[in-house]
């Protein structure tokens, strides 16, 4: 079967800043630790690729810094909305129509309704911006998705003869749930995970821009573009640089859970052909 | 129809009550004595105290929560602690920024996204249709308020077309107001249009497969024709589904697209209620924003009961 293009490019992108994070946690060209006000906003040269911030730290590797934090906080608050939503809805399609799962759905429609960004703003705003509060306020949002995506994948899975074998054969709805409807609902949870993912990002850039995300000296994208956007009109490439990187990096999770979505979807493959 | 109605309504309720004790509780378990607060350091304990009755903070909580209730279903939200005047007034000082946005986003991306959409689906595979799925992704990945501090550098500073923020305030007139919000509703709008647009288009694509359709082109109608007059109106649901959720998300939304502006909204209001501990502002804003989008919900779900008999029954 043929990749999907979209699917390449995409896992290229997410591959190049994947990798890019994990190099900074070793190796940045200069440690972005390194105040030189003497040598603030120098244009690129040999010793500063992208040239340097207003605090004379080196662009690149402030870059490669900011997408180690962008990476770990969407991927943290993407394991929390999974470890936390796809039981909710596994046990929710496991019970269905039964008081258990109508609480745990209209708990979730309940958490739908919450303006996320706001209630993001105010659990960092009341225990302090930090990137772990960052985490548990997007974290939080993400769990009634995968609980919805999973409890109407799993449904499906329920009507399918395989699970009736199962359930002859004297297995608990617990024991189902865990070896037969979690694998073969995976496939649209990894989707959905690439799809949080990207929107974690831009949460985490969102809530860093406004201050309460990732604090100082913890280099951020967020934070980046906040504090370049003082010498915006005389120095762009401060604001640019890291406004490209959230832009390639959102676009590249995106294009990689189409191109899976498209991969995996046995109905959009059967469409194509 | 009665009883689907009926059920409806019943579920509304009951969201409305657990959103306002989800809300109450979340901002009471929130460390800092507001009257504390206001009164600083140095303050003595008898004052803070009568402070904190003055200001509604005495008494239990069930009693507090029933109070906040009883008012605000009243229409009284009680009195801001840092701008000691009422609090719905503040409320509908900033609605007036933040609806009028909400509403302009909305109609940009709407009038963007539905051509747009249309086109894609009708040239479905093809370069327009890729080029334009390409663009919208982009329009999804870009950060809104970094694109709308493109906006300013383009079209208030090179151009000086728009102002780069601020709020001239109504009683300026009808177009100073509305150019003052055009920039910021631009940057709402363009994630906003990319989503709708690629919604439209694959509502479209479903229903284009579809045998009235089929129907529709053997009568002899245009492949056009067949678009506009039957496609179109029958992949509106989804689309209309996604703006009313849209405008209730956009009025919260735009927290920091209105930090962008320096425009006085609402999601401002709640921002600067949220650090100066303001939480008699923050409680009664964000149950707003909640009732907004719990009532969009009831009036989708009452419209999809009315438009398919079908759906009555699910429950």
């Amino acid at each position: 079967m043929k990749l999907p293009a979209q699917l390449l490019i995409g896992a290229a992108l997410t591959a190049f800043f994947a990798a890019a994070a994990l190099l900074s946690l070793v190796w940045t060209p200069h440690s972005v630790l390194d105040l030189a006000i003497s040598n603030k906003l120098a244009a690129p040269s040999a010793t500063h690729l992208l040239g340097t911030d207003h605090l004379g730290r080196d662009l690149t590797s402030m870059l490669m810094a900011g997408a180690r934090t962008s990476i770990a906080v969407a991927l943290v608050a993407v394991s929390i909305g999974l470890a936390i939503g796809v039981p909710l809805g596994l046990t929710a399609a496991a019970s269905r129509g039964s008081l258990l799962d109508e609480v745990i759905m209209r708990a979730n429609d309940l958490t739908f309704a919450f303006p996320s960004l706001v209630i993001a703003i105010l659990i960092t705003a009341t225990f302090g911006p930090s990137a772990l509060n960052a985490i548990l306020a997007i974290g939080i949002f993400n769990i009634p998705v995968f609980a919805r995506v999973a409890r109407g994948a799993a449904l499906g899975v329920w009507q399918r003869e395989f699970i009736l074998a199962a359930r002859v054969a004297g297995k608990s709805r617990a024991r189902i749930s865990a070896e037969h409807i979690l694998p073969n609902i995976a496939s649209l949870l990894i989707v959905q995970a690439t799809i949080q993912f990207s929107l974690g990002i831009l949460a985490e850039a969102g809530l860093s821009y406004v201050g309460l995300g990732a604090q100082p000296p913890t280099p951020s994208w967020g934070r980046m573009l906040a504090d370049a956007q003082t010498f915006f009109y005389g120095t762009p490439r401060l604001a640019m640089a890291p406004a490209f990187c959230i832009t390639a990096m959102v676009l590249g999770l995106n294009l990689m859970g189409d191109g899976l979505r498209d991969m995996l979807d046995p109905r959009l493959r059967r469409a194509v052909q | 129809m009665a009883r689907y109605l009926a059920s409806r309504l019943l579920s509304l309720a009951l969201s409305l009550v657990a959103a306002s004790v989800v809300i109450f509780f979340m901002l009471e378990v929130i460390p800092g004595d507001p009257a504390a607060f206001m009164l600083g350091l140095n303050a003595q304990p008898e004052t803070v105290a009568a402070l904190r009755t003055e200001l509604g903070l005495d008494g239990t909580t069930p009693e507090r929560y029933l109070r906040w209730i009883t008012g605000l279903v009243q229409g009284d939200m009680g009195v801001s602690y840092t701008y000691r005047v009422p609090v719905e007034g503040l409320i509908a000082d900033r609605l007036a920024v933040s609806a009028p946005l909400a509403a302009y986003a909305l109609v940009l991306s709407t009038l963007l996204a539905v051509p747009v959409g249309l086109v894609a689906a009708a040239f479905r595979g093809r370069a327009a249709d890729y080029g334009i799925m390409g663009l919208t992704q982009l329009g999804i990945a870009v950060p809104n308020f970094w694109f709308g501090m493109l906006l300013v550098l383009a079209f208030a500073i090179t151009i000086p077309l728009f102002p780069a923020g601020g709020f001239p305030g109504w009683e300026a007139g009808l177009w100073p107001g509305l150019k003052a919000l055009t920039l910021p509703a631009v940057a709402l709008a363009l994630p906003q249009a990319s989503i709708l647009a690629r919604v439209m288009r694959s509502a479209l694509i479903e229903v284009l497969g579809q045998d009235f359709i089929r129907t529709a082109r053997a009568k002899g109608l245009t492949r056009a024709q067949a678009l506009t007059r039957h496609a179109l109106r029958n992949a509106l649901v989804p689309v209309l589904t996604i703006l009313g959720l849209q405008f209730s998300f956009l009025l919260a939304g735009a927290i920091i697209i209105e930090n962008v502006f320096y425009l006085p909204g609402l999601g401002r209001l709640i921002f600067q209620a949220i650090t100066q501990r303001d939480l008699i502002v923050v409680e009664s804003a964000v149950m707003l924003l909640v009732f907004a989008v719990i009532c969009v919900t009831f009036l989708t779900d009452i419209a999809y009961g009315l438009a398919d008999p079908r759906l009555r029954r699910r429950r």
